[in-house]
């Protein structure tokens, strides 16, 4: 039981999910490779050079080259930028405007908690990607649309997650001796309620993250998404859907690029939920 | 080895080790833990929580966590080793010979079955009996266990039925298959004293009638020196002291099992003489307080103009204290005892009724009060695990009143929180900790430290050591007791527990179904009680003084009188 402080530091680092671990890895490798893109390629990403067109995998070209002779790898490790970009952005809506929606749901109650709930289960009554196809078309392709649209349909899930904590810990006592002794409702809600009704987000947010690349990457694939010619993992695959029995590699290996983020974001969600479930 | 004396043991536990793996490495629950039980004989196994007594007994039932070990020992059932049983006589030990009864009985019984099939359940999975067979037994059983109207209780289900009703059913049930030893950890903890009072004298006599052993496990001296014909002491995972009742309470030989006798709150020595509170009559005044609870209310109710339901928690209730003076109030679990504290503090509104301090009249709501008012009405919390923010460290929950009510200059904070430490006497190392890393007395010490650091002159204290080991329990009563005459603070002291309000209130005020039953003096109250209710809630306490030999008792020396 006596350890010192360094020794449990140590044993913490060991005790740490392994999946969490392994997927903060695969995810730290694609931020390394987005930061990173100008070192590693020489080539640039958008520029056409038809004599290149259509090359195999080979020393020239490492994952090949698409219709238009643009290097695959420039474009995935470019494409990197806008996808990371899009797991953030597509998160970060959300989280906040669906937390502070359910915080004060729940914590004031009432009609006010009635009302935001009508307003949560009409948005989730309609169609999902629907919904999000019809924002995005209203206002218009590209990572804006993108993210306002995520960030209208999306808040729901962390409305509910956060809520369903707080009307648990409004009546805690911590909470009951925080009013006892006069602060006012801003500051229960941000630093007593908030920091123990987060973690099943903190939780959530990094399987969302993987969704919100699913989901940028099809609305690339749609031609709602980033537009060409930015490099961008779901529209490379759009783009070499076509040229699938010929040359595989313009679609399959933006392909794999998709899943081992997602993989590694996924990786990193069930360490959280572990790590965090077991407590400090 | 296990037949060498004349009558054979029913259980007999051998050195018995245990460890569990946690994150924090390995941790002993065990260290050679011995004791037997004799066919017949009831054995109680007291303890604080974590002293292992509980691990124990549900090792004999070989229920034993996935992630603990057993390192040495044998449990000898019958003579039989329990932990090298195959698993078709673990089972049928289990659910034929030794039953086992819980703490909460609201979360042993299964939610969605009908109490009378839970009963008869275990007939027909162990005895082969048929389920119409089966049921009549159980309501025959469910009457024996004294429910009324035994063949309607038995179509009830768990949430239907009050606590003392489910303890009751989950006797029904353990006693099914007519089992030969009955081990029952904490049975009362979670009831009233009247309602412990019941099961008590059913467990009594289910005992004679069928003449079970009974392992009766139980932090409370009281209710097993009422049951018991011998006891185990365990402390950290070991026993510290075993032998006869009256030997244990009389002529205890450890250290620890004299602190734990002499901690028990009915031997507390009285903190007498408390001294008079000399201040006006009406420090603080509660006139007519009225508090009712809407349950059910909803946007729908609300927009179809349905009249609301009414639960009157609180019913005209007045009281009034001296400044420096204390008072108990005392009352079953949900007699409204909570609810005024908290219409005082401002935490619920009350309907009708006023509350003043030193004649000048506070607002209903915490919303509409004056900030000098709120500094002046502080409330202690029951308990400690949820009373204190879990993201918080000490120094920081210490902090945030002194800051965010300008009780003292940025500069003077730090001095303040250490004065805040001494004064609830914690050491200065724990400043840096999450609450979360602290022991559940060092908790309510925090508890108390934020209250103080609001400088109230009028502090409440809602049940706040009934969550408590009864030598921590005697710890933070001892403190309160002496915060009270330093800071002269007015107390008002919410329990179930008749002995904590009698060690300190001067005052007293039993409650039942929020009305005020009888209210006055401590010692006329308890002493000469007025109302048949009272009687019953005095004659209900465990009697632990009885047990004592004269000369060595510190009695309950008020109850005594009246009984």
């Amino acid at each position: 039981m006596a350890l010192s402080s360094r020794e449990r530091r140590l044993a913490s680092l060991r005790r740490l999910p392994p999946t969490l671990l392994i997927g903060g890895a695969l995810t730290a490798i694609w931020v390394a490779f987005a930061i990173f893109a100008p070192f590693l390629t020489d080539y640039d990403p958008i520029k056409v050079d038809v004599i290149q067109a259509l090359k195999p995998p080979g020393p020239d070209h490492w994952l090949g080259s698409d219709a238009i002779g643009r290097d695959i790898f420039a474009r995935i490790v470019y494409g990197a930028r806008y996808d990371l970009a899009m797991a953030f952005f597509g998160v970060v809506g959300p989280i906040i405007l669906g937390t502070a929606i359910g915080l004060a749901g729940g914590y004031f109650g009432g009609r006010i908690d009635s009302i935001l709930m009508r307003i949560l289960e009409v948005t989730v009554s309609f169609p999902y990607f629907v919904l999000v196809i019809a924002i995005v078309a209203v206002i218009g392709p590209g990572l804006k649309g993108y993210f306002i649209s995520l960030t209208l349909v999306n808040w729901v899930s962390y409305t509910r997650l956060v809520r369903s904590q707080v009307l648990v810990l409004r009546s805690a006592d911590f909470v009951l001796a925080a009013r006892g002794m006069g602060f006012g409702h801003l500051r229960i809600m941000l630093f007593h309620i908030l920091p123990n009704a987060i973690i099943p987000s903190v939780v959530f947010v990094m399987t969302d993250a993987v969704l919100a690349i699913v989901l940028g990457s099809s609305l690339g694939f749609l031609g709602l998404g980033v537009q060409p010619p930015t490099p961008e993992w779901g529209a490379m695959i759009a783009e070499g859907q076509t040229y699938l029995t010929s040359a595989w590699w313009i679609a399959i290996f933006p392909g794999i690029a998709v899943c081992s983020l997602a993989l590694g974001l996924s990786l990193v969600a069930d360490g959280l939920a572990r790590l965090l479930n077991t407590g400090p | 080895m296990s037949t060498t004396k004349e009558s054979p043991d029913l259980v007999r536990v051998e050195d018995l080790a245990m460890d569990f793996a946690t994150e924090y490495g390995t941790v002993s629950a065990l260290r050679g833990v011995s004791f037997s039980l004799k066919a017949g004989e009831v054995l109680g196994i007291v303890g604080e929580s974590g002293s292992g007594k509980t691990v124990a007994c549900r090792a004999i039932l070989r229920l034993i966590a996935d992630n603990a070990k057993v390192k040495a020992g044998r449990i000898l059932f019958e003579g039989e080793d329990v932990l090298a049983m195959d698993e078709a006589a673990l089972g049928q030990m289990r659910g034929e010979k030794v039953a086992m009864i819980f703490q909460n009985p609201s979360t042993h019984l299964d939610p969605i079955m009908a109490v009378g099939r839970q009963v008869a359940e275990g007939m027909v999975m162990h005895q082969g009996a048929t389920w119409r067979d089966a049921r009549k037994r159980a309501v025959s059983l469910l009457e024996d266990m004294q429910i009324k109207d035994a063949p309607r209780r038995a179509t009830a289900y768990p949430h239907e039925l009050s606590g003392g009703m489910r303890q009751r059913v989950m006797i029904a049930a353990a006693l099914a298959c007519r089992p030969q030893l009955l081990i029952a950890d904490e049975p009362t903890t979670a009831l009233d004293v009247t309602v412990q009072a019941q099961i008590l004298e059913l467990l009594r006599r289910i005992r004679r009638e069928r003449n079970l052993s009974i392992i009766l496990v139980s932090h409370d001296l009281g209710v097993v020196a009422e049951m018991c014909d011998r006891v185990v002491v365990m402390k950290d995972g070991a026993v510290v002291e075993v032998g006869p009742v009256e030997q244990i309470l009389n002529r205890p030989v450890a250290e620890y099992t004299r602190r734990l006798v002499a901690s028990q709150p009915s031997l507390l020595p009285p903190a007498r003489p408390i001294e008079k509170a000399t201040g006006a009559a009406s420090y603080l005044e509660v006139k007519d307080l009225e508090v009712n609870f809407y349950p059910g209310e909803s946007l729908l109710s609300w927009a179809m103009r349905k009249p609301p339901q009414i639960v009157r928690a609180v019913d005209k209730i007045s009281i009034g204290l001296r400044k420096g003076g204390s008072l108990g109030i005392v009352g079953e679990s949900g007699s409204g005892k909570s609810t005024i504290a908290r219409a005082i503090v401002g935490l619920v509104e009350p309907e009708r009724g006023s509350i003043g301090i030193a004649g000048e009249s506070l607002s209903a709501g915490l919303g509409h009060r004056q900030p000098q008012q709120l500094r002046k009405l502080q409330m202690v919390f029951q308990d400690p695990f949820m009373s204190l923010n879990p993201a918080f460290t000490v120094a920081r929950t210490l902090a945030e009143p002194l800051r965010e009510q300008s009780i003292c200059v940025e500069s003077e904070i730090p001095r303040r929180i250490q004065e805040l430490m001494g004064k609830v006497e914690l050491p200065l190392t724990l400043l840096g900790r999450k609450t979360t890393q602290l022991s559940g007395g060092q908790r309510q010490r925090v508890g108390i430290a934020r209250a103080l650091a609001m400088e109230p002159e009028i502090l409440i204290a809602d049940e706040v050591t009934s969550a408590l080991d009864v030598t921590i329990q005697a710890q933070i009563l001892g403190l309160f007791e002496r915060l009270r005459r330093e800071l002269s603070l007015t107390l008002i002291l919410i329990s179930h527990d008749l002995a904590v309000v009698r060690y300190l209130c001067e005052d007293v005020a039993v409650m039942r179904h929020g009305r005020l039953v009888e209210y006055g003096a401590t010692d006329a109250v308890l002493g000469a009680p007025q109302e048949e209710y009272t009687r019953q809630l005095i004659a209900a306490i465990p009697q632990l003084s009885r047990h004592l030999q004269a000369e060595k008792v510190v009695p309950f020396r008020v109850e005594c009188r009246s009984i």
